[in-house]
């Protein structure tokens, strides 16, 4: 009897260390943003999106309001069309928002990057953003200074 | 010679296949087996409770390795922040699952393969038989699906152990920032990594008891015969693990 209370004893705490090292393992070490209250999707388009990545973060004032759901090509307008999903509990983001791709440091991980603009209205579900600025590309950077200095 | 080495294939594919059906055999006898569910609690005491401070241990030093060794060379190029990302992603996706199957091995299964090869040698198996009790249904089936079941639980503790490993070198030890070190992680680590994991970490406990099971049922019943399946029990789960675990990394990556 002894004995069997034993092996259950150390089953149980197996089994629920177990359960709980899963359970660690799926909620703490990764960010999963679960949109409680819903989201809506908004459009913008970038001549060139750098290093971005779908499921980047979108950021505001530096807070992370959304991510980035999907980035496709279109063939027509040749650019890249990036949709932006944003947590529904920020719906009052004026519709003349501007979206920058953007860099955190200086090897980091790109984000988008928005900054409000003066609007009375609202970006809604579909909207897209109309300003937007490309990301930086280093090479690019470099080679219209090394191109300037040699001016001088 | 050559058929010598065509006897050899033969014996080859047929060892294979009899493996196969003795995989199908287990599979089809474990509704019965589940009816019984004592038997399986017991063997899920044995196969993980008593793995439970050998994984935990290896878990912590593996994870501390992982942070020292990813601090100094992270810190060549002055990313030391990353820390956490490393040691989580390495952890999840590859070394929890692989050394936690390995060290699975060499404990669970050598004691599922010897114990089952010890019934067979002192014709406890024969004996059920004559009693009209089935050997794979009460013996057989209970141990395999205790060790699978207890393998995915494992590899959790493992990497979640691992983890606090490598934060207690990283953190405290070498100074890497504490914010730093969980957000990076939190953020680089996909849904998808963690389910890499748990898928790699099923398929290895099926794997792993699988091989110690059939070893056991068909070691030849000798004292040198129970030795033998014990030592192709590891051997076997180890091959058989690092193969499968390179093919859903492939399949993962792709």
């Amino acid at each position: 009897m002894q004995q069997t209370r034993a092996v259950e004893i150390g089953t149980g705490a197996f089994v629920a260390l177990g359960f709980a090292a899963l359970f660690f393992l799926t909620t703490q070490t990764t960010n999963i943003q679960s949109f409680d209250d819903g989201y809506y999707d908004v459009t913008a388009r970038f001549e060139n999106i750098g290093g971005l990545k779908p499921r980047s973060p979108v950021n505001m004032a530096g807070v992370r309001i959304g991510r980035v759901e999907s980035i496709e090509f279109d063939p027509v307008q040749l650019d890249a069309v990036v949709v932006l999903r944003i947590d529904a509990n920020y719906d009052q983001l004026p519709d003349d928002t501007d979206a920058s791709i953007l860099t955190s440091g200086l090897l980091g991980s790109q984000y988008v990057g928005l900054q409000a603009g003066g609007s009375d209205i609202y970006l809604e579900d579909g909207s897209e953003l109309l300003f937007t600025q490309s990301a930086i590309v280093l090479e690019n950077l470099i080679g219209k200074f090394l191109v300037n200095s040699g001016d001088e | 010679m050559i058929r010598d080495i065509i006897g050899a294939l033969v014996g080859f594919l047929r060892t294979f296949g009899a493996f196969q059906l003795f995989f199908m055999r287990l599979l089809a006898e474990s509704p019965r087996a589940l009816m019984r569910p004592r038997l399986i609690v017991y063997q899920i005491f044995n196969a993980g409770g008593l793995s439970l401070v050998l994984i935990m241990t290896c878990g912590f030093f593996v994870g501390a390795v992982v942070g020292l060794q990813g601090h100094s060379n992270l810190a060549r190029f002055g990313t030391e922040d990353i820390l956490g990302l490393f040691a989580a992603m390495s952890l999840i996706k590859e070394l929890g699952p692989v050394i936690t199957a390995l060290l699975f091995a060499g404990r669970a299964g050598t004691a599922l393969a010897s114990e089952i090869g010890l019934m067979r040698t002192t014709d406890q198996l024969s004996a059920m038989e004559m009693m009209a009790v089935d050997p794979v249904s009460r013996v057989a089936v209970p141990r395999f699906l205790g060790g699978a079941f207890s393998m995915p639980l494992l590899v959790a503790i493992f990497s979640s152990i691992g983890i606090l490993g490598a934060w207690c070198v990283g953190v405290p030890l070498m100074g890497v920032d504490n914010g730093a070190f969980w957000t990076q992680m939190q953020d680089g680590v996909a849904r998808a990594d963690v389910v890499e994991g748990i898928i790699k970490s099923i398929v290895f406990g099926l794997a792993a008891s699988l091989v110690a099971v059939w070893e056991g049922y068909n070691a030849i019943p000798t004292a040198e015969g129970v030795g033998r399946a014990t030592t192709r029990t590891v051997v076997i789960t180890a091959v058989v693990v690092l193969v499968f675990d390179f093919m859903i990394t492939a399949v993962a990556i792709s």
